[in-house]
């Protein structure tokens, strides 16, 4: 489909400003005069692009990739056998929706409560905390996602937990993944979007020391289409002057410093660990854990969580030809996968990817493949 | 979980707030933002904390986006990732 046709399909709030920027977006791959590939790290980001059809307007050599932004997704198949083993073991679970039914090496959440499990799904770890007060049995909360939830768990176990409740924390930290991923051999990408909510808190200035060791662009971008394109066009102008900088295109929510409360209150409780992400690698500083000041409330401690005995997923061919991994690391897409739209759907998801709603292939296979009319 | 969720401040208690989004009245912590927050102002929560005070002249470019979100189908995960962070089905949600 033509960038003409696309705009008719579109509906944005200022057709005018989404014409003149995606001309800007053009005139920039223009001047850097070769294919670009960059990435963006946020799910949300993914659901925007795609329910805006906003590749249908980029230039053809501009490729958008979508990399580790579900954090759902990247949360490791160990993490959930941890989480299904203390279901077993009796121990009541609470956790965010969409980890339900996240496959583990063994069995999903979902597959734990079936077999009479307790597994609760909260939208806030303060109403886990309540389901601790309210009766006396153990709780874990299995904690999962970016630096933005994060900042909640940290929040709430410094405010004050009751005993019978501790944390499974499964937090990932996205600064270290990009150096990973930009690392990665099978695809060049030259320049990052960054999540604007995400650097509500950490700040832009977050992205500096990673622009620094890789020479590559960081532009810190809104959700809205407009957001993205503007982001977009100075990512790309950054990417052809050869200019290495982090840019910041969500003034009206990011600062240089962040929320700097959020950030004393996150590393006071957690501390940045390696660990694990669903099919990209082992990242160095990649999780976040409970410190040793709080080891009390922390579940790994208390319970000696044990997920090696843990019988394995008895249907190994259907998952092993499962793409999530190479998905969320940008080097396949949805539609590279022999298991999308076929065996592997929204009713029936076989990867984490099309589990949760910041997965690619569940927002791929939502708006159509690659998104947009 | 990347996307904040936009909401006017009803009541505060100490460090706890009643936030209202599209009807559906929530606790949100204050502990996490930056700024003092005061009943009317909007807050963008993040699972249940709010991470930041929305300055007044922004307000009505927020909520217009996240209206044109929740106006789509009910199987859009963008709108289903609002509703999921305010901890609203669609059925509850009523008419701002």
């Amino acid at each position: 489909m033509s960038a003409a046709a696309g705009f008719e399909r579109l509906e944005f709030r200022d057709p005018l400003r989404a014409r003149a920027l995606v001309s800007a977006l053009e005139r920039a791959v223009e001047r850097a005069g070769r294919p670009i590939a960059i990435m963006h790290v946020c799910g949300s980001h993914e659901q925007a692009v795609a329910r805006f059809g906003l590749r249908s307007v980029l230039p053809d050599a501009l490729d958008l990739i979508a990399g580790p932004g579900c954090p759902v997704c990247v949360t490791d198949a160990r993490e959930i056998d941890e989480c299904v083993a203390l279901a077993d073991r009796g121990v009541r679970i609470a956790t965010y929706g969409d980890m339900l039914r996240v496959p583990g090496s063994s069995r999903s959440l979902a597959d734990a409560k079936a077999a009479g499990a307790s597994v609760e799904v909260v939208y806030a770890i303060d109403q886990a905390i309540e389901l601790a007060r309210r009766d006396a049995g153990e709780l874990v909360f299995f904690a999962t996602g970016f630096e933005t939830t994060a900042v909640a768990t940290a929040a709430a176990l410094l405010s004050g937990v009751p005993p019978n409740f501790s944390v499974l924390a499964a937090h990932k930290y996205i600064p270290p993944v990009m150096e990973i991923v930009a690392e990665m051999p099978e695809r060049r990408v030259e320049g990052f979007l960054a999540a604007g909510h995400a650097a509500t808190i950490t700040g832009s200035g977050i992205f500096e020391p990673f622009v620094a060791r890789h020479r590559m662009p960081v532009v810190v971008a809104g959700f809205e289409p407009l957001d993205i394109l503007a982001a977009l066009v100075k990512l790309v102008t950054l990417v052809a002057e050869g200019r290495p900088e982090v840019a910041n295109m969500f003034p009206r929510c990011v600062t240089r410093e962040g929320n700097v409360r959020a950030q004393e209150l996150l590393f006071r409780a957690l501390r940045p660990v390696g660990g694990h992400y669903r099919g990209i690698a082992h990242v160095p500083n990649g999780n976040l854990r409970l410190r040793d000041e709080l080891a009390r409330f922390d579940a790994r401690r208390r319970f000696d969580v044990d997920a090696t005995r843990l019988p394995r997923d008895p249907r190994p061919a259907r998952a092993d030809r499962c793409r999530c991994g190479d998905i969320m690391a940008g080097t396949a897409r949805p539609t590279d996968c022999q298991l999308f739209g076929t065996a592997c759907s929204i009713g029936s998801p076989v990867g984490a990817c099309m589990v949760s709603t910041e997965g690619t292939c569940r927002i791929w296979m939502t708006y159509g493949v690659g998104g947009g009319p | 979980m990347c996307l904040g969720v936009p909401g006017k401040v009803v009541a505060i208690d100490g460090m706890e707030a009643t936030v209202d989004f599209w009807g559906v009245r929530r606790r949100v912590r204050l502990d996490v933002v930056d700024e003092e927050v005061s009943v009317g102002d909007y807050v963008l929560n993040h699972v249940g904390y709010a991470i930041r005070r929305i300055p007044e002249q922004e307000v009505a470019a927020t909520l217009e986006l996240y209206e044109e979100l929740l106006r789509a189908a009910s199987s859009d995960p963008m709108a289903e990732d609002v509703l999921s962070e305010i901890g609203a089905g669609a059925k509850e949600r009523s008419e701002p």
